[in-house]
């Protein structure tokens, strides 16, 4: 199996807080990987990290094969590495539709943009209704719904969500992880960021844990759901 | 009657070039939440680069092309003054993209005094005559006058304002445009060029402003390096009118400040056209400070 991402330790500083230390990660093609971990221990500032908002200091990130360490966030885009923000971030004075229009900013083709908006608009039927409502009018996961759905148009090869599960009710929970689990099955692989690690471990093939800016733990996801550190941490007896 | 026409036909025309101007103020404002003091003085550029346009090209214009030679300038300097835009952002406001927003309201006053002085060493502190003004043939209607030349403006300012309505609208750009508005954080993630994206705004804004420079050089038949100033604080009030940020909303404001002002001169005299525009600033800014069109802003958080 060959490598979508490749984090090779990377640290980052933001002025003398040291948020990661030697952090160091890979996604398969066809993966879906969950990284864990509590409040601050450095999830998003790792994602952020590669999808290019935050510069490391140290440590590489290679993406298909290319060092991606300092490239431009939308170029790493364009590369179809595609990162759905914590908090959804939708544009809340946007349309729905208009929203998904954006995730195909770097998609030249205007048919393809269509194709693949018909192609969410089929998998999430809500959204096809409330296309020309304000993004910020809809329910929290509904929001999430389009901000993964807006992801989707620009063709992710790769897809990382922060926390879309946070703030949601089961159900919903239920139904973001179904969607996670369709796109993965259309090809794209997942790195999934979670602090709920039940819902994280039953979609994903592997995991690891981050905890003060070190992997402090990592295995396929049976073995992390029987270990005592998880289970105590993070699941629960 | 006659008289109420022609103050309404007088205040849709100065109305037209406040809304150029004020259009720029408001989509750079929009886009990265910044006073650009120097707008102003960005129209007053375009004033000068239409002087100099016409002066050289004045063998031309004795063929009897004023009105065309006129447009020809008005598009040469909005090229111009659309890359004088283009560079103050790259210079001046970029490097303070993350900075306090004071400093880059600094910044911006530091640069418009720059254009000022700058086009006061080039040209001299007086006033230029303008090669060319809107005088010659006019429309009689209903007992009012407007000039041809005054017709031929404002038709171009119409339509410039439609094609940034339909570009911020309709457009992939324009799209980026008003998301970046909102979040350019996320905007990166959706693989916008955010740098690129207000480029062009400052571009487009910048030229219509010029495009409103040589506009307002040709109906005063006077130019000077300081006539951005007032005219930077009437585009100001035009946008807090209409609703700051609002493209709609700019016109809106720029043709009621127009009106008001081409009422309230006649009604008190032409002493009092400022206190007049500036005495509805603080109102609106007191009374409803998102203005006509503000967003009125449904969130869930």
């Amino acid at each position: 199996m060959t490598n979508v991402l490749e984090v090779d330790a990377v640290d980052v500083a933001y002025g003398k807080v040291q948020a990661l230390t030697g952090v160091s990660l890979t996604v398969g093609e066809g993966e879906v990987v969950s990284l864990l971990g509590n409040n601050g221990a450095g999830k998003s500032t790792t994602v952020s990290t590669i999808s290019g908002l935050v510069r490391p200091q140290q440590g590489t990130v290679t993406a298909f094969g290319r060092d991606i360490t300092r490239a431009t966030p939308w170029s790493i885009v364009e590369q179809g590495l595609i990162h759905v923000p914590e908090g959804r971030r939708i544009f809340s004075r946007l349309t729905v539709h208009e929203n998904l229009l954006l995730g195909g900013y770097t998609i030249k083709d205007n048919s393809l943009i269509e194709s693949r908006v018909r192609e969410v608009y089929d998998l999430l039927p809500r959204l096809a209704d409330r296309r020309a409502q304000q993004g910020g009018t809809l329910s929290g996961g509904e929001q999430q719904m389009l901000a993964i759905g807006r992801a989707m148009i620009a063709g992710p090869r790769l897809i990382m969500l922060d926390e879309p599960t946070m703030g949601l009710a089961p159900l919903v929970v239920a139904q973001v992880m179904e969607t996670i689990a369709a796109i993965n099955s259309a090809g794209a692989s997942v790195l999934l960021i979670e602090q709920n690690a039940r819902a994280a471990l039953k979609v994903a093939h592997r995991g690891y844990v981050l905890d003060s800016g070190r992997v402090t733990l990592t295995g396929t996801a049976a073995e992390l759901a029987r270990d005592p550190q998880v289970v105590e941490a993070y699941l629960g007896k | 009657m006659d008289y109420v026409l022609q103050l309404i036909l007088n205040g849709l025309f100065v109305g037209t070039f406040y809304a150029l101007v004020a259009l720029g103020y408001s989509m750079v404002y929009g886009i990265i939440k910044l006073l650009n003091f120097a707008h102003g003085d960005i129209y007053m550029l375009g004033g000068f680069v239409g002087f100099t346009l016409l002066t050289v090209g004045s063998g031309a214009l004795a063929g009897g092309g004023g009105i065309i030679a006129l447009v020809v300038v008005m598009a040469l300097a909005m090229v111009a003054t659309g890359l004088v835009g283009l560079v103050l952002e790259r210079v001046a406001y970029r490097p303070l993209r993350s900075a306090p927003r004071l400093s880059v309201l600094i910044t911006a006053v530091g640069a418009s005094f720059a254009l000022e002085y700058g086009v006061a060493v080039g040209y001299g502190p007086n006033p230029r005559a303008y090669p060319v003004t809107v005088g010659g043939g006019a429309v009689h209607l209903l007992g009012a006058r407007i000039t041809y030349a005054q017709l031929v403006m404002m038709a171009i300012a119409v339509i410039l304002m439609f094609g940034l309505d339909t570009l911020v609208r309709r457009t992939r750009s324009g799209r980026a445009m008003r998301a970046i508005s909102q979040d350019p954080r996320a905007c990166l993630l959706m693989g916008v060029n955010v740098d690129q994206v207000i480029s062009r705004t400052f571009f487009i804004g910048s030229a219509l402003a010029g495009a409103a420079g040589v506009m307002a050089g040709a109906y005063y038949g006077k130019i000077d390096f300081l006539m951005g100033f007032i005219i930077g604080l009437k585009a100001f009030t035009a946008a807090v009118i209409g609703g700051i940020g609002n493209i709609r909303g700019a016109v809106l404001g720029a043709i009621v400040l127009g009106l008001l002002e081409s009422f309230g001169t006649a009604w008190l005299g032409s002493q009092w056209r400022d206190v007049f525009a500036f005495a509805f600033l603080i109102l609106f800014l007191t009374v409803r400070p998102t203005g006509l069109l503000g967003e009125r802003v449904t969130e869930r958080v």
